[in-house]
């Protein structure tokens, strides 16, 4: 199960990273998306730093065939701007308006044994299965989508 | 009030950015938090719900370590109540899976693919926060 394992030290470095830049914390976020009061730029630098990494080290992965413990590449198939898209981002960004919380800062933070993060993600579970239901309802045939 | 640190944030984006190439390079996986959760809450449980767990595990462990080593020991503040928490989680949630993707999947490794998809994804998403987190703010004002 080496591919587990591997899993689990990726998940650790995501998780650290969260805690390091205080993303963890939904003020910070909420603050970042007030730029009319408050603004706090720090998620910039976050979102920057890591596309920054993932863009250059992606390209060096890509360049061979196939990942190290797997058979191949797992990416997203579609490629066109559809209605579903925008609409589930639409979505998605009222809901981390209100709380300041999206799903890696809000699994992370179960670490730090709040009921809010408890509330928030109980509620996330239910909203990602009713949105698979959705999902599958509007396009049926649709290729799924893996990982993202 | 929170402040800006910009070089804490850079230092965690950069390990973010490192999980993300490890798990392309290592597993061939797209490091996308919801899509990884997603998979979790099926059932029967899928055949490679494993990884996912593993993946999951390690998130939540991560600043467990750095907390219970005085590393890193952030304050937490929510200023969301708790109706306000639950139709945050389901819209999170629901805009997630439907949108095939959140802020990691779309925001980091769709737009370091140079996705056209991930690309208004996160410009919908960042648009839909800003307009929302005024709405609470300035519109409806604290308390409302």
């Amino acid at each position: 199960m080496p591919h587990v394992v591997a899993a689990f030290v990726c998940g650790l470095l995501f998780g650290g990273g969260l805690a390091v830049s205080d993303m963890v914390n939904p003020a910070k976020v909420l603050n970042f998306l007030d730029v009319a009061g408050a603004w706090d730029a720090s998620l910039v630098f976050v979102m920057g730093g890591a596309v920054a990494v993932t863009a250059i080290g992606y390209r060096l992965v890509f360049g061979r065939d196939r990942p190290v413990l797997a058979d191949s590449f797992s990416l997203p198939t579609a490629r066109d701007v559809d209605a579903r898209l925008l609409a589930g981002a639409a979505v998605f960004g009222v809901g981390w308006g209100l709380a300041g919380l999206c799903p890696g800062p809000a699994l992370a933070g179960l670490t730090y044994a709040r009921p809010e993060t408890l509330i928030f993600l109980a509620a996330m579970a239910v909203g990602l299965i009713a949105g698979r239901l959705a999902a599958d309802a509007t396009q049926p045939t649709a290729p799924t989508q893996q990982g993202v | 009030m929170t402040e800006f640190t910009p070089v804490a944030a850079l230092i965690g984006g950069l390990l973010i950015g490192l999980a993300a190439v490890l798990l392309m390079y290592l597993n061939g996986r797209v490091a996308g938090i919801s899509g990884i959760a997603a998979g979790l809450l099926k059932w029967p449980p899928a055949p490679d719900w494993a990884w996912r767990a593993a993946f999951v595990a390690g998130l939540v462990a991560a600043p467990f370590l750095l907390a219970g080593g005085g590393w890193v020991r952030p304050q937490l503040d929510f200023p969301a109540g708790t109706p306000m928490l639950i139709a945050a989680g389901l819209l999170v949630g629901f805009g997630s899976a439907f949108g095939s993707g959140c802020t990691s999947g779309h925001g980091v490794c769709g737009i370091a693919r140079l996705s056209k998809r991930s690309l208004l994804a996160t410009v919908a998403f960042m648009a839909a926060g800003i307009a929302t987190v005024f709405v609470v703010r300035h519109v409806i004002g604290p308390g409302g």
